[in-house]
């Protein structure tokens, strides 16, 4: 595992946002947002529903475009003018909540199609890189049949290792147990905390508290567009220091 | 309180006697002394109505003759015209000796979809392609000649059946991937773009097909330069094409719109740009959607094609309204009858195979969910 005390102060970070503010039309769901995560790090945001963290989340690989400030992913600021989204896109892996699964390719073709057309990978090599990857989210014996064969758990999984495939420097999580059984959620994610203790740098969205405690570095908790509290999981969920952090998780908790 | 278990059940076979054949005729058709009532008046209209079919169409038909003389009742069918213009309802006036071209060209356009599927391994996309595009351009040379030592055969000699499958097939070949590309267009990033698409699909939609072909018909030689004739034949499938391409357009469209948000972003998150997102995942599923919608536009355009009739090419029912004009099958009018059931058949021979094609072709796309 890879401690970020490791890491000097002056280890420029994976991922910057600056001042960056989003609209929706006339709704303002990303205001004057400012993060660092440096590499390595495993950031957990929560917060309720519409403050802006799906957004937030999605503006690192673009698939939501910021209107003003700045978003430099390793080095590379996003603009509208980068000549080169796919390869930035194909080195940041992303797992929705609905899966997301191609439905008509098998599962292995589901992994394979990002090396081949993308990395440009011959077919066999990333036939072998996917089975490596199935193996490892431990769904192996799954590999010929179609999404639509399998079960939420397993599909979110294989939705893992399909991001996993590409060898992403930064991975982000949206959600991704939100639409699984209750039965399903623990499979899903063992998978994401194995990933977390070899020392992927990851965004994760996510409404289990449990896990948030366990895998984050630090808690990134968002109100109405903005991120009002940033803190250690600990001192988080022992007492938040927002007033919208202790209201947000004395309704989170209520019955947990 | 103190916890209840139970042992899990073992599972069970339903109840006999449920779901047999002579069950169900108890329950649906003779459950009660009314529902017993209506059955056998409807059988009885049934086997009546079958009877008399058989009786106008098999035992008092008149199979052969050379005119109206030979069908002088109307007790009967008069399939005697049918086999005495055998030739034309199938051919037109397309030369006798050389109607094995016709046949060759029909037997390569059956195999074409055995081709198609066969086709696999490595090069499986270019061996499609291959096909597609060698396969009816051979029958298309074969039928027209002029080249290879292949006497010619100007259009106006292509009649009948083949020349309403000619005109159905190009226009449906064409039509497909023209109106692909405009329901891509339709829902491109570029207002332009979008502009043109939906000016085109709405100005085609918004006309009479009859309307477009009389226009077409007149009004095309004017654009082209001067001394050049174009084909009427030609002139009638570029209508064709270009009408119903707005139709495949909107069929792609709903097509298109069946394929959930989630899909092109995932897509995209791996990195894949516009193009392969769309071919690699978004079209497959797009147009595998559209399978039934898009069939029926084809059985459309199959039938549309007797309106071609009006602006002077004697298609399959072109020949057979000129047939009944000629003096020797002037007169009754139970000839009609006869002659125009018999092109409703074998159009309906057509259409029928085509809607079972289709269907085979969703449940094997569907094997693959």
């Amino acid at each position: 595992m890879t401690a970020i005390a490791d890491k000097t102060p002056a280890d420029p970070p994976i991922i910057r946002f600056e001042g960056v503010h989003k609209w929706f039309g006339n709704f303002h769901v990303l205001r004057h947002i400012d993060l660092d995560v440096v590499r390595g790090e495993k950031i957990v945001i929560c917060g309720p529903s519409g403050s802006g963290k799906s957004t937030l989340v999605r503006c690192i690989n673009q698939l939501e475009t910021h209107q003003r400030g700045r978003i430099v992913i390793d080095g590379t600021e996003l603009t509208d003018r980068l000549a080169d989204i796919h390869t930035l896109r194909s080195e940041i892996g992303m797992v929705f909540q609905s899966y997301n699964l191609f439905p008509h390719m098998t599962v292995l073709d589901n992994l394979v199609v990002g090396q081949h057309r993308v990395r440009q990978l011959p077919r066999s090599e990333a036939e072998s890189i996917a089975r490596q990857h199935l193996e490892r989210v431990r769904i192996a014996d799954q590999a010929s049949k179609y999404p639509g064969q399998l079960s939420g758990g397993q599909q979110q999984r294989v939705a893992i290792a399909r991001a996993l495939c590409m060898k992403p420097k930064i991975m982000l999580f949206d959600e991704v147990t939100s639409s699984l059984d209750p039965e399903m959620v623990k499979e899903v994610l063992d998978v994401i905390v194995d990933l977390a203790d070899e020392g992927m740098t990851m965004m994760v969205v996510t409404h289990e508290m449990g896990f948030a405690r366990e895998v984050a570095d630090r808690i990134v908790f968002m109100e109405e567009g903005c991120i009002v509290e940033e803190n250690k999981p600990a001192a988080f969920f022992n007492g938040p220091a927002s007033e919208g952090g202790r209201f947000f998780l004395s309704q989170v908790l209520h019955y947990g | 309180m103190s916890a209840t278990v139970r042992k899990i059940q073992p599972a069970q076979p339903p109840p006999v006697g449920s779901g047999t054949r002579i069950s169900w005729l108890k329950e649906n058709l003779f459950s009660s002394l009314w529902n017993t009532a209506v059955t056998l008046l409807l059988g009885w209209f049934t086997v009546h109505f079958t009877l008399t079919v058989i009786d106008w169409a098999l035992i008092d038909a008149v199979w052969h003759g050379e005119s109206a003389d030979a069908c002088p009742r109307d007790r009967g069918a008069c399939w005697a015209f049918v086999t005495a213009r055998w030739q034309q309802i199938i051919y037109g006036q397309y030369p006798g000796a050389l109607l094995w071209r016709v046949h060759t060209a029909f037997a390569l356009a059956l195999v074409l979809p055995f081709a198609f599927r066969l086709a696999r391994g490595r090069h499986q996309a270019g061996i499609r392609a291959t096909v597609l595009v060698i396969l009816p351009v051979m029958a298309m040379l074969l039928l027209s000649g002029g080249i290879l030592g292949l006497e010619k055969v100007p259009t106006d000699q292509w009649g009948g059946l083949m020349l309403t499958l000619v005109i159905a097939s190009i226009a449906i070949v064409f039509s497909i991937p023209l109106g692909l590309v405009l329901s891509l267009a339709r829902q491109s990033r570029l207002p332009a773009l979008r502009l043109v698409a939906v000016g085109f699909i709405e100005f085609w939609r918004g006309v009479p097909l009859i309307v477009v072909l009389f226009a077409f018909v007149s009004m095309l030689p004017l654009f082209v330069p001067e001394g050049r004739n174009i084909d009427i034949l030609v002139r009638t499938v570029i209508a064709f094409a270009i009408f119903n391409s707005a139709y495949m357009a909107e069929v792609f469209r709903g097509g298109l719109q069946s394929v959930p948000r989630g899909q092109y972003e995932a897509a995209e998150a791996i990195g894949l740009d516009y193009w392969k997102t769309m071919g690699l995942v978004v079209l497959p599923q797009a147009i595998r959607n559209s399978v039934p919608a898009l069939m029926n536009t084809c059985i459309s355009i199959f039938k549309e094609t007797t309106l071609v009739m009006l602006i002077g090419l004697s298609d399959l029912l072109g020949v057979i309204q000129l047939s009944l004009e000629d003096p020797d099958w002037l007169g009754p009018t139970h000839i009609y009858g006869s002659a125009y059931l018999f092109a409703a058949l074998l159009f309906f021979v057509f259409t029928y195979s085509m809607s079972k094609y289709s269907l085979r072709l969703e449940n094997r796309m569907n094997v693959e969910h």
